[in-house]
């Protein structure tokens, strides 16, 4: 065998040896890193980074809320904690968690000196929220920080909050709830959420129970463990189960849920006076004549 | 006075003949362009994200045309030994850095025009309003400030031995007081003395270029800023610009110049 077409033979060899090696190794590489099968070219291009990202945009969603009035790192007062201030509505302790946040958006206080005085002429100073409308400018904030990082829960649930009651775009609404089902399958917030909009927005109670029963058994699953659970959501989930329930006659179910939401609620007052009325109800219905059991 | 004008026009032909103001501007442009094309959630009057990533970018824009523009004034005319010629004409080497300050300011101003014209199209082709008073306090702040920044860079360039080391600490100082300025005195007062005092110190000393920058007023739709404010805060950054620009005459006298 002459030399060169021993060299182009060997040649073959390495390649084909390269090829065979190359296709039991790709399918492993792509495991051994995360990105490999990432379908998000932020994911591939920040990695675990553009969770950082993602949380820089929540916040930037939270100041456009505001206006531009929020607490800087510097300030004594933090930003706040939760975003729950971003979805409240007029109810008991939704009006306490308003004071709290009012106190907490307080942070200037008085100038320290001269120049802190003279440069408050150049920033926004009075806390206000957005309304009317316009609270569709924090929407492009929360899209971002959805692409960064798709398993932030809160993104979902506050963008679903304002496209729904403020804007009117429930279907937009819907499919970003779905989106972020899908990045968080196992989500209660995100399916109380989504029961919220089939029962308020489409007025469709069979889709609205089904999700919250849902969201239920995953709080179960994924809370009820914990040292400290979160009682509100299943007090909420348990609330709008309730009301379904009642609507639909079945007295017994819907007591059962008030039951369940009066043991974590700071409000069980009302809510026994509820099961009463229910109760008494059900009698009723048990004997129309009027006369008690 | 004709010399120091002489001065300045060189400078000013100079931006418009190097490359970096289109580059910038065409970037921004771009950037605000893709932006304003993203749908989101299918709402076409959402605004404030797009203005609020425009300005940053002419504010990013201007800081670099400023502080690139005037770091490699006086060096580049050691470099290229115009120096010696230029100064052995009628021209006094205040005259010189005067006019070296007039040329990058009028320079960064002109940028500006082009920048906000811009930001005034994509603002109100989109919001179909146009809150003037605040473009133009927008306008007027950020170019006052710009004053103190080449100025800055002016006194660095004849302290300095290269304009790439001094564009750097530049960009270090002017982006430091920019993000902490204002809250100096919060982290004085929480530190033991004598840290306290020498931060307070330092505080009352540098120039707050923070105050310049109302883009949040601008892109939250808020009132103007009051005009006796706007006037004061053009006082202070004249007396900046005016003292350091003092300082880098009073090296640049005492500078050989073939160094």
């Amino acid at each position: 065998m002459n030399r060169p077409l021993t060299r182009i033979l060997i040649l073959l060899l390495l390649g084909a040896g390269s090829f065979s090696l190359a296709t039991v190794l790709q399918s492993r590489a792509v495991a051994w890193s995360r990105r490999g099968n990432s379908d998000s070219a932020l994911e591939v291009l920040l990695g675990d980074g553009r969770r950082l990202f993602a949380n820089h945009f929540f916040v930037k969603a939270d100041i456009s809320f505001h206006s531009g009035y929020y607490p800087s790192i510097f300030d004594q007062e933090q930003a706040p904690q939760d975003s729950h201030h971003m979805t409240e509505e007029g109810s008991a302790h939704r009006d306490a968690a308003e004071e709290a946040h009012e106190r907490q958006m307080s942070f200037l206080g008085p100038p320290r000196d001269c120049l802190e005085r003279f440069g408050r002429n150049f920033m926004v100073t009075q806390h206000s929220h957005l309304a009317g409308g316009n609270e569709r400018e924090i929407l492009p904030w929360l899209r971002l920080s959805a692409e960064l990082d798709p398993q932030r829960v809160d993104t979902y649930t506050v963008a679903s909050f304002w496209l729904r009651k403020r804007l009117g775009k429930p279907k937009e609404a819907e499919q970003f709830l779905r989106e972020g089902l899908r990045a968080n399958p196992n989500s209660f917030e995100i399916l109380f959420e989504l029961g919220r909009l089939y029962q308020e927005d489409f007025h469709d109670d069979t889709r609205a129970r089904n999700v919250w029963e849902l969201a239920l058994n995953r709080w179960s699953d994924q809370e009820a463990a914990k040292k400290a659970p979160d009682l509100l959501v299943r007090e909420e989930i348990a609330i709008n189960l309730a009301r379904l329930e009642e609507g639909a006659g079945n007295f017994a179910s819907a007591v059962d849920y008030l039951e369940l939401a009066k043991s974590s609620s700071p409000a069980a007052a009302i809510l026994q006076q509820q099961i009463d009325e229910l109760k008494s109800k059900m009698a009723r219905r048990e004997n129309p004549a009027g006369h008690a059991p | 006075m004709n010399a120091i004008m002489a001065i300045a026009g060189v400078v000013i032909k100079e931006l418009y003949r190097r490359k970096d103001f289109y580059v910038l501007f065409v970037l921004t442009a771009v950037v605000t362009l893709l932006l304003a094309s993203v749908k989101f959630f299918d709402d076409r009057n959402i605004v404030r994200y797009l203005k609020e990533i425009c300005l940053l970018l002419i504010w990013i824009s201007a800081l670099v045309i400023a502080i690139t523009t005037a770091a490699r004034q006086i060096p580049a005319e050691r470099e290229n030994r115009t120096l010696l010629s230029l100064l052995a004409k009628p021209v006094t080497r205040g005259q010189f850095i005067i006019g070296k300050f007039a040329g990058c300011w009028l320079a960064c101003g002109f940028s500006l025009v082009v920048f906000y014209s811009f930001f005034g199209v994509v603002s109100g082709s989109r919001e179909h309003s146009f809150a003037l008073p605040q473009f133009l306090q927008a306008f007027w702040l950020q170019w006052s400030m710009l004053g103190i920044v080449v100025a800055l860079a002016l006194l660095g360039s004849v302290v300095f031995a290269a304009p790439s080391s001094n564009g750097t600490i530049c960009f270090v100082v002017v982006g430091g007081i920019l993000l902490l300025g204002r809250h100096l005195n919060q982290v004085a007062l929480r530190l033991p003395e004598p840290r306290r005092t020498l931060l307070y110190t330092l505080y009352f000393l540098l120039p707050h270029l923070e105050w310049y920058d109302v883009r949040d007023l601008v892109v939250y739709d808020q009132p103007p800023v009051r005009w006796a404010a706007c006037g004061l805060a053009m006082l202070y950054a004249g007396v900046y610009t005016a003292l350091l620009l003092y300082a880098a005459w009073l090296v640049f006298r005492r500078q050989a110049l073939n160094q």
